[in-house]
């Protein structure tokens, strides 16, 4: 199979010594390969957390079969390559919709897992790994080893949040959540502040399962933190007839962009449209759950808007109470070097069952910076001791860059998740983030 | 609600078809080698929709135990009303050049016991006056090449035979579709570098799907390999002997 064709998202960095097998069977034994191995899903992991410089990707797309669904309770067995947004055309109808999904459908189970996936309703129901009732990892001994809260719980544990590396999951079995119809009762409020998005943040997790803000990261001094709040429910039965709901046809782009595309001028016209689009303070309405779950994934490869050198994503979360994140927000506006595409949350105090998991109680900001090469990762540098600081960490699946330092510093409990490593497997984010320091 | 027979069913364009099936709840049957993989994509069909779903595992090289293959599989669905038959190797022609009991291996599997399974089909299909087949023939037998003249002539062998038995049964309103997929992105072509050209096997089993409802005769998919091909084809002998293809 081509190994060109499996990169990251944020196409940082360029892998070329890797080799790709595609696992087709779940009964079948892991094929024989060169070098560390690594299962890869649909590559919507921005870093390196799924490369494998020198060794073998398990290319695990073909492991798309359903095994059991259980139409009463909800409960979904299926193979770990299936995408969430098959899944989704396949519950939803039915009335059942997952319990947590990441801001775009086309990625694997497997991957949910692996990353232990949060989602807008973080405060709610927690991250992917709750939901998860049981699965198989199969490890390169060719050992199958039955996971769930009460078989095996140290590597159920592990798995969750695993990054790939405790085996392959070969299937899962996980709890959706059941809704009436395919629509969300939406509202966006403006907000002008960072202490507004406080504000309004307290008194809507309650009230909604769904909330995120988009911030305007270039607005700084009193209007540091301005941006549109986004809060939204599973709608309740709609007798009325039926919105059209059909959302649009995917549109791709084609052609890498010029790396200038994104720059600091289109950023702040675009900043400004997108923050004075809403003339009201609220909007509400019912929307499809697509746009209000996955806006992005109306356009195919977007990625490519940044160009050939790709970009990087910076997730962080630091604790809420903290100055941090006004601080964090001031030093992105002073650079002017990131994109439109800002989200700002809350997760709550639910606790995750990994091990590795990145989720924990704070505030988390995630934005996209174009690859400017040294520029970039001075000012990262910068925004790294802001949440080393404040106790904070960064989000491994987004990951491309972070220092080994600050990895073990905020994922204490690393050291443990190692001794359920498969002495098979690897990547190269996990050689990078465990050297000696 | 159809009854289908998937002769080859673990082969990746077999099963995205299977799942189309299932989606408009027929009645299936798979026959392969691999018990555990079978039972893999059944699970998967009864989850899509399928009513019912079979395994027969056997060895479709054995020609004479097709008789009491398809008696089993018509059995179990209580009849048959749709067949594809799907299984096939992409042999290695260095083999095959090199050692004629490979090369004629190859051409038992991809095309004699492809022809058994046919002649007992249309028979059926032909005495209940009904019924519809695809055949996954191949563009490789289209024209000999010298990179894979073997797998070609069977498939070639496998094209023609296709065709008179639509012919044969026609009058009847019996469907017969001669498949010709080009390249297509399985397991069976992990190993070679994919251009613009290469298909998901969902494509494919979308327009196999379609020929067998609706009616079909040669089905080049995705359609335009029908002009690449009928461009190789117009190559005069002269100038192609001379081409390193
Ligand atoms: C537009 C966009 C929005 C996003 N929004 C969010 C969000 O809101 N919240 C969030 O949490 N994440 C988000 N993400 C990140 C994304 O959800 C995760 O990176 C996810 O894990 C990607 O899944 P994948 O199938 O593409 O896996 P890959 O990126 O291919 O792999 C991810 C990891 O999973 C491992 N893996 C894959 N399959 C298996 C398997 N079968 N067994 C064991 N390990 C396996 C890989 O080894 C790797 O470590 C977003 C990504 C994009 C592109």
């Amino acid at each position: 199979m081509h190994p060109d064709r499996y990169e990251s998202w944020g196409r940082f960095p360029k892998v070329c010594r890797q080799e790709v097998r595609s696992l087709r069977f779940r009964s079948d034994p892991l094929p024989e390969a060169e070098g560390p191995l690594l299962p890869y899903g649909l590559g919507r992991s921005y870093g390196d957390s799924c490369l494998n410089e020198g060794g073998t990707l398990l290319s695990t797309t073909n492991l798309d079969r359903l095994i059991h669904f259980d139409h009463e309770r909800g409960i979904l067995r299926c193979e770990a390559g299936v995408s969430l947004a098959e899944i989704l055309r396949l519950t939803v109808p039915r009335g059942w919709f997952l319990p947590v999904t990441p801001g775009t459908k086309f990625v694997t189970l497997g991957g949910a897992i692996a990353n232990d996936v949060h989602g807008k309703n973080h405060h709610a129901d927690g991250t992917f790994g709750r939901h998860v009732r049981c699965f198989e990892v199969l490890r390169s001994d060719g050992t199958r080893h039955l996971c769930s809260p009460e078989e095996n719980a140290g590597l159920f544990r592990a798995t969750i949040g695993g990054l790939g590396l405790t085996g392959v999951v070969t299937w899962a079995e996980f709890q959706l959540r059941p809704v009436s119809n395919p629509l969300i009762e939406a509202e966006s409020v403006r907000i002008r502040s960072l202490d507004e998005f406080y504000e309004v943040n307290a008194a809507s997790e309650a009230d909604y399962r769904y909330t995120v803000a988009w911030i305007d990261v270039l607005a700084s001094g009193r209007n540091l933190g301005r941006g549109l709040y986004n809060r939204g429910n599973h709608a309740a039965p709609v007798t009325a007839d039926l919105p059209k709901l059909r959302w649009g046809s995917r549109l791709a782009v084609p052609l890498d962009a010029p790396g200038w595309a994104i720059n600091p001028l289109t950023v702040r016209a675009f900043n400004f449209a997108y923050y004075h689009k809403q003339l009201r303070r609220v909007q509400a309405g019912l929307l499809p759950y697509e746009p209000f779950f996955y806006p992005l994934d109306a356009v195919a490869k977007w990625n490519r808007v940044y160009g050939k050198r790709g970009f990087f994503q910076y997730q962080c979360v630091v604790p809420t109470g903290s100055e941090a994140m006004r601080e964090i927000i001031r030093t992105i506006a002073r650079s002017a070097e990131a994109s439109p595409l800002v989200v700002l949350k809350t997760f709550g105090d639910l606790p995750s069952p990994g091990m590795l998991s990145f989720p924990r109680q704070g505030i988390t900001l995630a934005l996209d910076f174009p690859n400017r090469g040294e520029r970039t990762f001075r000012l990262f540098e910068e925004l790294d001791r802001l949440v080393a600081d404040a106790g904070g960490a960064l989000y491994p699946a987004k990951d491309a860059r972070m220092p080994p330092a600050m990895f073990q510093r905020s994922f204490p409990r690393w050291r443990e998740f190692a001794t359920y490593v498969d002495p098979r497997f690897s990547s190269s984010f996990w050689r990078r983030v465990t050297h000696e320091f | 609600m159809k009854r289908v027979l998937i002769l080859g069913a673990t082969s990746a364009i077999a099963e995205e078809t299977a799942r189309l099936f299932a989606s408009k709840g027929d009645r299936i049957c798979l026959v392969g080698r691999r018990p555990e993989r079978l039972a893999e994509i059944a699970a998967d069909l009864r989850v899509r929709g399928a009513p019912q779903v079979e395994t027969l595992v056997s060895d479709l090289n054995e020609t004479e135990r097709h008789g009491a293959l398809i008696d089993g599989a018509a059995e179990a669905l209580g009849g048959l009303d749709t067949a594809l038959l799907a299984h096939g190797t992409l042999g290695d022609q260095a083999a095959s050049q090199a050692d004629w009991t490979v090369a004629a291996s190859e051409i038992h599997t991809n095309f004699l016991s492809a022809a058994s399974l046919l002649t007992l089909l249309a028979n059926r299909f032909e005495a209940q006056r009904h019924g519809a087949v695809a055949v996954i023939s191949s563009v490789a037998g289209d024209r000999g090449r010298q990179s894979n003249y073997v797998y070609g002539a069977a498939k070639a062998g496998l094209t023609t035979f296709t065709d008179g038995v639509r012919n044969r049964l026609a009058p009847l309103g019996i469907t017969v579709v001669t498949v010709k997929p080009g390249f297509v992105d399985t397991p069976m072509t992990a190993h070679l570098p994919k251009g613009p050209l290469f298909v998901k096997p969902d494509v494919v089993a979308r327009s196999i799907h379609r020929a067998l409802a609706k009616g079909g005769n040669v089905l080049y998919t995705p359609w335009f390999w029908r002009f690449i091909m009928a461009i190789i084809k117009a190559v005069p002998e002269a100038i192609f002997k001379k081409l390193k293809l």
